[in-house]
């Protein structure tokens, strides 16, 4: 590495948005053979200064330079055709074409009888050896593979161009330890070819673990950059966030533990079960109470968390609410009974992108009155000015199509929805996946608050430290059964439940 | 440099050739039903599998081919196009009745196709620039194009029988069977046949059909992949227009006879010749070639209904129905299938 001359410059970047300021005099080097992380809250303009460089966004002020010379493209197109090249955190390719196909398109090798498939598919396997994929089959459909596989498929395809930049935006939001790993291997591989890397990831220790430099944004402004052995977490929250390490400490912070779960619970289910998606379990939350689902993706969190709701039927299973006997069979029933659920699938399961951050926030009150009785203006912007608040919702704007917020704040909105049903029972699954520290931070705080005022809530995460620090019983499952309860207490960790997980299969 | 580092199960390379399989699997399907109702056919009635019926299938629906095919590349970017059998109508009159005024047969051939292509790229700019979804901007076109073919006439115009354009369907004897089991094609037939290679060389050779189906898988990503998709867009439109067009030729030129409610519902035809040969309406996935079965599956559908006597004829559109019906659950299964794995 330590080329002298950066590849990419971006010097007093400025891009304003009707209401707006986006971007304000923002700088960013990238140097080849660096990966360089770009740090910042949702919200903080990250994605805004990717596309200011791929030319998806044009800047107001500024200059862009691209080896040396200025340059401002069109789009992603032009962009990749000047080696600029962008894989996104959902992954966009074909799936209905092969791997080969996805790794070569637009690129194809010619014969005289047009596309010559041999020689493409060839180029493709080689494509796919130089990032050490060898072993994927070129003919195989992309749905056959795996998210993280698809994701260096999308990398593959990006170097097929010779990208002498790789813009890589939160790679690995859906990825499991060891395939983070099969990524860094790739990122560090094609970092010593001299490839530059501009890396975006809201987890610290992948930046920790993978990054040369960092930038860090706030409100879109540019804070600083520096390299990151220079910089200790600490430093970088707050420069992140803009405030000192100690309030971030004791935001939070650990709950008053076990005080809740005594009496007769207030969701108390048996054996509740459904054939090839969880097998049954018994589960109890009492009011005020958080329990936690933990557990490897694929588990069974998400399945439990939607038997509870009512959005899969389950076909087994004694439910008791507040003492009566009941059952849960559709998510109409489970608002009836003030359950709300909190998809991990924001994009697809959460919000309607189209429609503004007030129609999105009233949804689950307006489903529940019936649509016959439409909420009147006032208890909209009621619902929203008060969500809005309570939650720190940025930018504060009910109008605002949500799906120009940032994820976060979506995730933000999401909550305010189900909470404006007022909820006794509310499941969140995956609610701080892919968003930042500080969002974070105040969502675990609202959590929190919530059971203290008497929600009984269920917590899924991938994150143990996060259920840990959140729930007062730790549900722990794997392949989709619950192998584990326990109560949380000052030697539980998450390598507690991590041995839990660990320890129960070899016991058998 | 060739380590791997992810291992990929050894299962994966058994599922991958299992898989293509079940994206062929409806086309395989038209094909079968093909074949089974030529064996029926031959049984019941008789005289189905020789020369002279399969010649004169492919004589009867040269047309409904070549416009299954231009559909074929609009339903797989996921787009579809209503206008097709008003454009047939509008064509074949100004063709009519610029042949009868005395214009070389050339020019009204090629000005045919234009019109078409004209009515193509109108339909695909509505949709590209001022983003009019596929099944409204079409069926703008489809009234348009109507409209103005009653504007020009409401009677039925003959076209002279000396006129060059009938030539095209003159018949060749390719192969003097037995008695009148004649193996006989037309200049229409070839027409057909050249542009079934041209769109399969086009669809499965070519950056562009590659594109059309990036674009049928998801749009958004195509674009992202920084593929030509506007361009895309519009050229298939454009190819459905003119494929149109020369439908129009094809099947004036063999009628003889051109009027403005010519090809009301063909649309629905080759849409629905297109489902059976095997393309997912949802876009992404299909065969040119499929389509084509298609189009002999609904031709030797009525040929099988005229032989029967005892089917009225009225029955032809419910038969029809049930096997387009037959053909959308199948796709749902192998679509559901393929979430699964």
């Amino acid at each position: 590495m330590a080329a002298t001359e950066p590849i990419v410059e971006m010097e007093n970047i400025s891009i304003e948005f009707p209401g707006v300021k986006a971007l304000q005099d923002v700088n960013f080097r990238l140097f080849p053979g660096e990966v360089h992380t770009l740090m910042g809250e949702n919200g903080a303009g990250k994605s805004t200064l990717i596309k200011a460089l791929t030319g998806v966004y044009k800047i107001d002020s500024g200059s862009i330079k691209v080896a040396g010379g200025p340059r401002r493209f069109t789009g992603t197109a032009d962009a990749q055709s000047a080696g600029i090249s962008t894989v996104y955190q959902e992954v966009n390719l074909c799936d209905n074409l092969t791997v080969g196909e996805n790794v070569m398109l637009g690129h194809e090798v010619h014969g005289r009888m047009g596309i010559n498939w041999r020689k493409t598919n060839l180029a493709a396997h080689d494509a796919l050896v130089r990032l050490g994929l060898g072993g994927l089959d070129p003919k195989a459909p992309l749905s056959s593979i795996s998210l993280a596989l698809q994701q260096l498929v999308a990398i593959s395809r990006a170097m097929v161009t010779n990208s002498k930049v790789l813009i890589l935006d939160e790679p690995t939001s859906s990825l499991d330890a060891n395939e983070v790993e099969g990524l860094f291997a790739v990122i560090r591989r094609l970092r010593d070819e001299g490839v530059a890397i501009l890396f975006v990831s809201h987890f610290l220790d992948q930046v920790y673990a993978i990054s040369d430099r960092l930038t860090v944004l706030r409100n879109g402004e540019f804070v600083g950059e520096h390299m990151t052995q220079d910089l200790s977490r600490g430093q970088l929250i707050s420069m992140m966030i803009g405030k000192d390490v100690d309030t971030l400490n004791s935001l939070g912070s650990n709950r008053g533990r076990a005080v809740h779960a005594v009496g007769a619970p207030y969701y108390s289910a048996t054996n509740l079960g459904r054939q090839g998606s969880i097998e049954p379990v018994d589960i109890d939350v009492h009011a005020g109470e958080v329990v936690g689902l933990a557990g490897l993706l694929g588990s069974g969190r998400t399945e439990l968390g939607r038997l509870i709701y009512g959005a899969d039927r389950p076909d087994s299973g004694d439910v008791t609410i507040d003492g009566v006997a009941t059952e849960v069979h559709s998510p109409v029933a489970a608002l009836a009974r003030k359950i709300a659920f909190s998809t991990e699938n924001r994009r697809d399961e959460g919000i309607i992108g189209d429609l503004t951050v007030r129609e999105n926030l009233i949804l689950a009150v307006q489903a529940r009155r019936g649509w016959a009785r439409p909420l009147s203006r006032r208890e909209q912007n009621e619902i929203c000015t008060k969500y809005l608040v309570e939650l720190n919702v940025r930018p504060a704007d009910p109008e605002r199509a949500i799906r120009n917020l940032s994820g976060g704040n979506q995730q933000k909105v999401l909550l305010g929805r189900w909470l404006a049903t007022n909820p006794e029972l509310l499941i969140l699954d995956e609610p701080t996946r892919g968003i930042d520290v500080g969002a974070k931070a105040e969502i675990q705080e609202t959590i929190a608050a919530l059971a203290e005022d008497g929600m009984s809530v269920v917590f899924i995460s991938s994150e143990l430290e996060e259920v840990v620090r959140l729930s007062e019983r730790i549900i722990v499952l794997k392949d989709h059964r619950k192998i584990g309860e326990i109560t949380n207490g000052p030697l539980v960790t998450a390598e507690t439940i991590v041995d839990i997980i660990a320890s129960e299969g070899s016991s058998e | 440099m060739t380590t791997t580092q992810i291992d990929k199960p050894a299962s994966s390379a058994l599922l991958s050739r299992l898989k293509p399989n079940l994206e062929t699997l409806p086309t395989l399907a038209a094909v079968a039903i093909f074949i089974g109702m030529l064996i029926y056919g031959e049984i019941a009635y008789g005289r189905i599998m020789q020369f002279s019926t399969i010649s004169n299938l492919l004589i009867n629906n040269a047309y409904l081919i070549i416009l299954a095919v231009g559909l074929t590349f609009v339903i797989l970017t996921g787009g579809i196009d209503l206008s097709v059998g008003a454009v047939i109508a509008i064509s074949s009159l100004v063709g009519v009745m610029l042949a009868n005024a005395g214009w070389n047969p050339i020019v009204v051939i090629v000005l045919m196709i234009l019109i078409g292509s004209t009515f193509g790229l109108a339909s695909g700019v509505l949709i590209q620039y001022f983003n009019v979804q596929p099944f409204i901007a079409t069926l703008a076109m489809m009234f348009l194009a109507r409209g103005l073919a009653a504007i020009l006439s409401t009677t039925p115009q003959r076209l002279e029988d000396d006129s060059p354009i009938r030539t095209l369907s003159t018949e060749w004897k390719v192969y003097d069977g037995p008695k009148i089991n004649d193996l006989v094609t037309t200049p229409n037939v070839l027409i057909a046949a050249v542009v079934v290679i041209v769109a399969f060389f086009l669809l499965h050779r070519t950056r562009f059909g590659r594109t059309v189906y990036a674009i049928g898988g998801s749009e958004q990503s195509a674009l992202l992949m920084g593929l030509p998709v506007v361009r895309t867009k519009l050229l298939i439109y454009v190819i459905s227009g003119s494929l149109a067009g020369l439908a129009a030729v094809v099947y004036t030129s063999k009628l003889g006879i051109a009027q403005n409610i010519t090809g009301v519902g063909w649309e629905l035809d080759a849409i629905a010749a297109v489902i059976i040969g095997g393309t997912l309406l949802t876009g992404g996935a299909g065969f040119v070639l499929g389509s084509v079965i298609g189009a002999l599956v609904l031709g030797l559908m009525n040929v099988l209904v005229t032989r029967d006597g005892g089917i009225p004829p009225e029955a032809t559109t419910i038969i029809t129905g049930g096997i387009l019906l037959a053909f959308v659950l199948l796709q749902r299964v192998v679509v559901s299938r393929k979430r699964k794995t």
